[in-house]
């Protein structure tokens, strides 16, 4: 057998087999992707559960990140802390839900707390503006960007609260047609 | 390597154990006899690390992070052994270091853990005497933790939870499952797991595949981004074109040219196949070349080639035939195709009625692709969300307009009559000139502009009239993309103008050749005989043939009609590239550069840069595409032409629309099926098909040249070929078919059928409609039911506000519950209270940060206080949603 690995034990990489969508394979090449971002800081033992936290600015410079407009976002929703520094179950965690094994609720609900940039659980107006400003890199004038956010909460927004709670966003991302295809990071 | 080994050993280890244990819990004390197993097996195996142990061990190494004193529990744990019963006792000795290790993270979880544990604990202490009822339980608790294993990746929860709940459940799991002798099907469900990622890889690997061989998708996608999807849609359609016109290729090379290429008779054996000798001294000067005439002419690019023998080389291939059926198959292969994907069209364009709701949402959230990872591409993505964005803004805007009706519709009008007038002006300009110019080509002594009259009119009224109908179709304030439609129609009406006199003067250039043809057939016949008879006395040796290049011949004019079209063909693809050359390219040169030493700004001033003409180049590829067709029955090199010049143009404007235009003042979106262009192209292959028809149907082939010569109609070789070469019988059944008495009732017969069928269609659609509607009905219903239950809780939460003056404690009220919001508000305080307590004063940074960013600019100022504070609770509560 290949398995000549002694970063985790058998039985760490079997649950994270089972928390992820990960084959045993994958989790070691996460790791060691994990590793590259900080190689002084991350040890190559984690049999211990060493308590170590990759920080934001070297999550946010992996490739499949950095020309994300989202990447602050994503890298805050999965940290433990909400402040991007991950840790290596944070970073498992982030491309589980980015795998395209990954089911649409879940997804979804993911989606929804990145999109959420107040972390309020609900997409507000200002949420919205924040990501149409990202998406376009504020080529739109104000007044189309308020236009854009008043369609989408007049198209989503179910019960007329001037916002997006999670059963709107899911309501509405479970009928775009390429909402998987999109929401989604090879690695 | 040891390490490997002890996985192994583990391994074996467990796959020994469980049957073991699956026979000992049938007993009546499993406990005991497990116990003894493990503690047999302990000094054996020679690592103090029995499975399930050391998994625990784990569960509290990871579960507990930042505990540092890991080392010593590991040592101690093992050698307790493992006991069941011992888990409530294990679970003590637990919570204490964590409550306080992780007084600070999720109280909420641990209560839930606890009351959890006790459950287990109760049913774990009545083991031994379980009854029936208890047994069943079990049964259904371990199923519901088995289903929690297999889902857990699924769940939300930050890997540290899933872990935690994981261990807990694969331990009840472990501890009961013997009890209940059931196997496990992890394997399985392993295996599956693999086999659905390979398919899914594999499918990737497929589209991925599938993406790459599709021709320039890169470039138009790249052009999209820029430009918007109407520019882009020209493209689509560009490469649509190249594919029918290979295809057509294929059959005309294929079936034609190479057979007659391999197997006819070479070049210079017959008089057809030979340029004549007046013509031979210039006959390879490029001049002449580039006028189709010397060698290209005598080739087998062209009819006249051709021979009029019935079969040719070894495989006996019937050329004329092919010949013929090829003609055919043409008109039919294109008319099937533009047809088909009209439908296909059709049918796209209904079934994404979904997506009409929410166009704005999806663009919002689903348009960014996140395996983008290459900043260019990134960059790409950026330009063409907001151009996407910038068109459905438009399309918004132009459905929200409100205006002086009347007066858009008289402004119409008026446009439309203005119009109408240009044509009939062009129309009848263009009449005029066609009478005087079969005048001027009465007189021997025509000037220079005397002969090309007719064509410089035409070109000056397609300079002219396009930017006229243009400003005219800004009177009727149409949506660019209704506007662009008007406006292809009018400049189609246009050109028809220009086709009907290029195939006015084609047809009395035919008729005179034709009516030449008896005279010139009579010489030649006279000439050879005479050539024969002259020879003298000496019979018995008969005189060679005449050289071919001496025979004379007759006009041939099919192969004319075909230089015709192939020299059009050819200047039409030069004066495309010229214009895009000198009015894109150098005008963007001309503006980019000399800007800066110029007296007004060019860039935003008069000569600027150009836009991308949409409406001219799509017509320009319609009619081209209507002479390939016309064309390409006499000249079956057309096609091949064709070809390079439309994979020449693919590259060509590509590079130029990229390097020297700007996108559109306003973008807009291509209409979402590109119809309008396959409607105009099939009317142009309509208008194109019959005049070939015609001339196959009603006039006499050359006597000289071409696969026909000798017939009286082309389509003879039809006739010819079902009664030499099939049986009798089934020349009596063509000829039955062919009867008049069978073909109008089946006519009569396919118009019933359309009716039928356009009717039903009809009366679907208007089922469909309803439906649609309905279903917006009950939309609108819905929202508007939650709509005032929204209102009852935001007036509900308001009130809890007032109520609950600053107490933080009632705060928390309001968060634990927002959405039932009961009426019993003291109830839920009260619940609070006694509750996990002070779970949300531990919260965490980013709540305070929302605080302190509250949301700018809302629409409804009117309680921006209330809508902070619900968001707050809010988020109290999603942190504790996972559980329940």
């Amino acid at each position: 057998m290949g398995n000549k690995q002694t970063v985790f034990t058998h039985e760490q990489l079997e649950e994270y087999q089972d928390c992820t969508f990960f084959t045993r394979k994958e989790i070691m090449r996460l790791f060691y992707r994990y590793q590259d971002l900080a190689p002084q800081l991350v040890p190559l033992d984690y049999t211990t559960c060493p308590e170590v936290k990759v920080p934001y600015e070297l999550i946010g410079s992996m490739p499949e990140l950095k020309d994300n407009p989202f990447r602050q976002r994503i890298a805050q929703v999965f940290s433990q802390d909400g402040d991007g520094h991950m840790t290596l179950e944070n970073f498992l965690d982030m491309f589980s839900v980015m795998s395209e094994m990954a089911p649409r609720d879940l997804k979804a609900y993911y989606a929804f707390k990145i999109y959420d940039f107040n972390n309020d659980d609900y997409i507000c107006a200002w949420d919205l503006e924040q990501t149409v400003t990202r998406l376009t890199r504020g080529e739109l004038s104000a007044e189309e960007v308020t236009l854009v956010c008043e369609k989408v909460l007049d198209e989503a927004d179910s019960d007329h609260d001037g916002r997006l709670s999670l059963e709107d966003f899911q309501n509405m991302i479970l009928r775009a047609p390429d909402f998987l295809s999109t929401f989604h990071i090879r690695i | 390597m040891s390490h490997q080994l002890k996985s192994l050993e583990e391994e074996g280890d467990k796959s020994t154990r469980r049957p073991s244990r699956k026979q000992a819990s049938t007993a009546a004390r499993p406990q005991d006899r497990h116990q003894a197993q493990s503690s047999r097996k302990e000094p054996t195996k020679g690592s103090p690390r029995p499975g399930s142990s050391r998994k625990r061990q784990v569960e509290h190494g990871s579960c507990h992070k930042g505990l540092r004193g890991q080392k010593p529990v590991k040592v101690e744990r093992p050698s307790q052994g493992r006991k069941k019963d011992q888990r409530t006792s294990l679970k003590d000795r637990r919570t204490p270091p964590k409550k306080e290790r992780e007084a600070r993270r999720k109280e909420t979880d641990k209560q839930l853990r606890k009351a959890r544990s006790t459950s287990l604990a109760s049913s774990a202490s009545t083991g031994d005497s379980l009854s029936e009822e208890e047994l069943a339980q079990i049964l259904e608790q371990v199923e519901e933790k088995k289903k929690l294993i297999s889902t857990m990746r699924n769940k939300p929860w930050p890997m540290a939870k899933k872990l935690r709940e994981l261990r807990e459940a694969q331990a009840f799991v472990e501890k009961y499952e013997g009890a209940l002798g059931k196997g496990q099907g992890k394997h399985l469900y392993a295996y599956r797991m693999l086999m659905a990622k390979k398919w899914i890889k594999f499918k990737r690997d497929f589209d991925n595949f599938k993406t790459q061989c599709i021709p320039w998708e890169m470039k138009i996608k790249d052009i999209e981004s820029h430009f918007g999807s109407s520019v882009a849609s020209y493209f689509i359609f560009l490469r649509w074109m190249y594919g029918v016109n290979l295809v057509l290729f294929g059959l005309i090379f294929g079936l034609v040219i190479i057979p007659e290429v391999l197997m006819g008779m070479p070049y210079g054996s017959i008089p057809r196949k030979t340029v004549p000798r007046a013509e031979k001294e210039k006959a390879m000067d490029f001049s002449v070349l580039w006028d189709f005439e010397g060698y290209i002419k005598y080739s087998a690019l062209f009819y006249g080639y051709y021979n009029n023998q019935r079969t040719i080389g070894w495989l006996r291939y019937r050329l004329p035939m092919a010949y013929f059926m090829v003609g055919v198959s043409v008109f039919g292969y294109s008319l099937m195709i533009v047809i088909r994907s009209m439908a296909s069209n059709t049918q796209g364009s209904t079934s994404e009625g979904e997506s009409d709701n929410f166009t704005f949402s999806f663009k919002m959230f689903t348009s960014w692709d996140y395996l983008i990872g290459n900043s260019e591409t990134a960059d790409n993505k950026y330009v063409s969300i907001t151009t996407s964005f910038k068109e459905s803004i438009v399309d918004e805007q132009e459905s929200n307009k409100e205006e002086n009706i009347h007066l858009t519709r008289f402004l119409r009008v008026l446009a439309n009559f203005l119009v109408l007038c240009c044509l009939c002006g062009s129309g009848y300009l263009i009449y005029f000139v066609v009478k005087r110019s079969q005048e001027f080509s009465k007189m021997k002594n025509a000037s220079w502009y005397e002969r090309n009259e007719v064509e410089i009119v035409m070109s000056l009224l397609g300079m002219f009239c396009p930017p006229l109908f243009e400003t005219i179709a800004a009177l009727e304030n149409y949506h660019p993309r209704t506007g662009l439609k008007w406006q292809l129609g009018r400049i189609f009406a246009l050109f028809l103008g220009n086709l009907y006199t290029f195939l006015l003067a084609l047809m009395d250039d035919v008729h005179l050749k034709l009516s030449n043809e008896e005279k010139i057939k009579n010489i030649t016949h006279w000439t050879l005989f005479n050539y024969y008879n002259s020879s003298g006395g000496n019979e018995s040796v008969p005189r060679p043939p005449p050289h071919p290049a001496d025979v004379p011949r007759g006009s041939c004019w099919e192969t004319a009609v075909g230089i015709e079209f192939m020299r059009l063909t050819v200047s039409d693809m030069l004066v495309t590239y010229l214009t895009i050359l000198v009015g894109d390219f150098l005008r963007a040169c001309f503006v980019r550069f000399m800007n800066h030493c110029w007296c007004w700004d060019l860039e935003a001033g008069f000569p600027s840069y150009a836009e991308f003409d949409i409406s001219g180049n799509v017509l320009g590829l319609i009619f081209n595409q209507g002479m390939i067709w016309m064309g390409s029955f006499y000249a079956p090199g057309l096609v091949g032409v064709n070809v390079l010049r439309l994979l020449t143009s693919m590259y060509f404007q590509c590079w130029a629309v990229m390097s020297s235009n700007v996108p559109h003042e306003r973008v807009f979106k291509a209409s979402r099926s590109n119809n309008f262009y396959m409607g105009l192209l099939l009317l142009v292959l309509f208008l194109s098909l019959l005049p070939v028809a015609y001339t196959v149907m009603s006039l006499p082939p050359s006597f000289d040249c071409g696969p026909f010569s000798g017939k009286n109609r082309m389509y003879d070789v039809l006739h010819e070929t079902i009664e030499n070469d099939f049986p009798k019988f089934l020349g009596k059944i063509f000829a039955f078919l062919a009867n008049p008495g069978l073909i109008i009732p089946a006519i009569l017969l396919m118009f019933l059928a359309i009716y039928y069928l356009n009717s039903v269609s009809k009366s679907l659609s208007r089922a469909n409609a309803q439906l649609r509607k309905k279903i917006q009905a009950l939309r609108e219903v819905e929202k508007n039911h939650k709509s005032m239950k929204g209102r009852a809780i935001i007036t509900n939460s308001e009130d809890t506000l007032k109520n609950s003056s600053k107490s933080t404690t009632q705060l928390q009220v309001a968060e634990e519950e927002p959405a039932p919001y009961s009426p019993s508000q003291n109830q839920t305080v009260d619940k609070k209270a006694q509750g996990p307590g002070s779970s949300s004063t531990e919260g965490r940074a980013s709540r305070h940060h929302v605080g302190a960013l509250p949301p700018r600019d809302r629409p409804d100022s009117g309680q921006p206080q209330p809508q902070v504070y619900t968001c707050r609770s809010a988020s109290g509560r999603s942190t504790r949603r996972p559980h329940n």
